[in-house]
């Protein structure tokens, strides 16, 4: 008798366990599915204030192409600004210490707002053998973690190349798990003129970029859910 | 001095730029006999050569009856200037070079790297070149660009503008846009 009763409890409770896991994995596919469809539309919330922005800074070209965005950015509603680039990387949060001085040198403190730099791990550089890449990427993605804890933003602008692949998944993570709901903007390299980089290719496949901007015609015939709008150089 | 002065008024660079890595290949081919001839026959009194992490050194030499004078260095801070001081600019296919190149006016070659894995880097210089704002090289075929190139046909760049995509950003967020 008490064997039986054993059996049917732990039947029981294995069923349960099997229905909360299929309950929390539905809960999981609305919620993306969800999450999806309203990154398609506008916010159509009131004009916010400001909102907390990440730049990822790629390194060299890519960098000065998200500085020619920066320029024409009212800086004001993009408060406070937080750039991370790759620790291998020493040009480009030089670069954006000299946009942040040149903000200062035209507006009020108050107005521009602060602005912090970061550097994160590289998951794999050039060259380096698979083995211990697999060590690095577990390393980067712990800092990528940590440092979108940190700053949850609500706006982040990104233009390649891998490096903020890792904080945009987790930033999409943030929105899956309520986190935290963060607007993912992603303009391909100018560089890209027939084919989507790996990083553009990913976020659009995904449907990780709440908007993908692309430099040239050919690739919004390619990816009909980017958004041309013309050269940035 | 006005002999000096008449000299240093003629002097016309091409300047050759390979980036933050290395491009063998294209220093290579400049440090060619059949390039600098062309280069001289089209009026070039010089070559510098910014060579990076190269391992190729290319022979320094004065100028010569059918060959500019040639130098290198390694890298620089800046090629800012270099860029402006040099009358045709021969570049690697970094966007970098090919657009702070352009927005200065100056004439472009621009070499592609077979040699490089994942070459998208020939697809804006192919692009580049079909709207006639540069010419579009690999190593071996450099001197027959030069010899053919009219860099007065070239057409100039108009530098291209961040306001759409702020714009839609915008909008996107709920900002007005004006």
């Amino acid at each position: 008798m008490e064997k039986g009763g054993f059996c049917i409890s732990t039947m029981a409770s294995s069923n349960i366990a099997i229905l909360l896991t299929i309950g929390v994995i539905t809960v999981l596919v609305i919620q993306i599915i969800y999450i999806i469809n309203r990154s398609r539309k506008p916010l159509h919330s009131k004009s916010p204030r400001s909102l907390s922005t990440l730049i990822v800074l790629g390194s060299g070209g890519h960098t000065a192409e998200m500085l020619n965005l920066l320029y024409v950015l009212q800086t004001e509603r993009f408060k406070p600004r937080y750039y991370i680039a790759a620790a291998t990387d020493n040009m480009s949060l030089q670069k954006a210490h000299v946009f942040e001085d040149s903000l200062l040198g035209k507006e009020a403190p108050e107005e521009v707002g602060r602005a912090e730099y970061m550097q994160i791990y590289r998951s794999r550089e050039v060259g380096q053998s698979y083995i211990t890449s697999v060590g690095t990427t577990l390393v980067a993605i712990a800092h990528a973690l940590w440092l979108m804890i940190k700053i949850r933003p609500q706006v982040i602008l990104c233009n390649g190349p891998g490096t903020c692949i890792p904080l945009c998944v987790i930033a999409f993570l943030f929105k899956v798990f309520g986190i935290r709901w963060s607007s993912i903007f992603y303009v391909e390299s100018i560089a890209r003129v027939r084919k989507l980089s790996l990083s553009g290719l990913l976020l659009y496949k995904l449907h990780m970029a709440d908007q993908l901007f692309v430099q040239w015609p050919q690739l919004k015939e390619k990816y009909p859910r980017a958004h041309y709008v013309g050269r940035l150089m | 001095m006005g002999d000096i002065d008449d000299i240093a008024k003629e002097k016309r660079v091409v300047f050759v730029t390979v980036g933050t890595t290395s491009f063998d290949a294209l220093v290579r081919a400049v440090d060619t006999p059949e390039v600098k001839n062309e280069l001289f026959k089209k009026g070039y009194t010089d070559i510098l050569i910014q060579m990076g992490r190269g391992l190729y050194i290319p022979t320094k030499s004065t100028a010569e009856n059918g060959s500019p004078a040639l130098d290198y260095f390694t890298f620089s801070s800046s090629i800012a200037d270099y860029l402006k001081s040099a009358s045709l600019v021969i570049s690697h296919a970094g966007s970098g070079s090919i657009f702070e190149t352009l927005r200065l006016g100056k004439p472009l070659i621009v070499v592609v790297n077979e040699d490089l894995m994942d070459n998208h880097q020939s697809e804006l210089a192919e692009e580049l070149a079909e709207r006639k704002h540069l010419y579009c090289a690999r190593p071996q075929t450099l001197y027959k660009t030069i010899s053919d190139m009219d860099p007065g046909s070239l057409v100039p760049y108009q530098p291209g503008d961040a306001k759409p995509v702020a714009e839609l950003i915008y909008r996107y967020l709920g900002f007005p846009v004006d």
